[in-house]
């Protein structure tokens, strides 16, 4: 069986620096060939919500393509596909109590929903866990 | 013997947290663990040989080892030569290979 890692996130997408850093070590993870399972909890939830939309700058005078602005569920969308590019194992499993508090329901493909077993079913089945816990 | 990574996030002048994470880690060491400390984000002010850090200079004595990510360094302007002697920048993908080794890791 290949190496795959357990990572669990909580960060709201657009609040914390690592949101940014757990993206970086699962495309680490992937871009090595390890299979990943992300558990969203919390507003981690919203990650792959698929109406978030970029934004221009109108303080700093900067247009929609020069802002760039960061759109996560873009992010887990070239996660999906990096993965399957490399034939690695990606699962992404949103908690369902977050995810109907919040109303974060329309998310990217392959995103499905779980609860807190689902995490605790990763965590004993893969080689190794994170937690990556809100402040 | 049980191994850990700690990941310190977090700004030592902001934070008491910092201090009390290396403390953590000291202790892990001397109960036979073998520890090492990872700065990312706002933990790497700490990786500066200018900010004199009492924690890492116990850190280096505790013989823990101190590693900090190499893009949260750049992104605070912060170049190899102004790191402690102790610090070792490394990229993100070091945390990786850690937990395919099993270690443990500890976020704050």
């Amino acid at each position: 069986m290949s190496t795959s890692l357990t990572f669990l996130l909580m960060d709201a997408p657009y609040e914390q620096s690592r949101t940014a850093t757990a993206f970086r070590l699962l495309s680490a993870a992937v871009e090595r060939g390890i299979g990943v399972r992300v558990f969203a909890y919390e507003g981690a939830v919203s990650l792959a919500v698929t109406q978030q939309k970029p934004h221009a700058n109108a303080l700093h005078g900067r247009s929609l393509e020069e802002e760039a602005h960061p759109t996560p569920h873009l992010w887990v969308s070239a996660l999906m596909e990096a993965a399957k590019e490399k034939g690695v194992e990606l699962d992404w499993v949103n908690c369902g109590l977050c995810v109907d508090e919040r109303g974060a329901t329309e998310v990217v493909a392959g995103v499905r929903r779980g609860s807190p077993a689902d995490f605790w079913k990763m965590a004993t089945e893969t080689a190794n866990t994170v937690v990556i816990p809100t402040r | 013997m049980t191994s850990y990574l700690v990941v310190e996030s977090r700004d030592p002048f902001e934070s008491h947290g910092f201090a009390r994470r290396c403390e953590l880690a000291a202790a892990l060491k001397a109960d036979g663990a073998t520890v090492t400390v990872f700065l990312v984000e706002n933990g790497v002010i700490a990786a500066r040989g200018s900010a004199r850090l009492r924690e890492l200079e116990e850190l280096a004595r505790s013989g823990v080892a101190v590693i900090a990510d190499e893009f949260s360094l750049r992104e605070r302007g912060i170049a190899v030569p102004d790191l402690a002697a102790t610090v070792k920048p490394v990229p993100i993908e070091a945390v990786v290979e850690q937990m395919t080794l099993g270690v443990r890791v500890l976020w704050n």
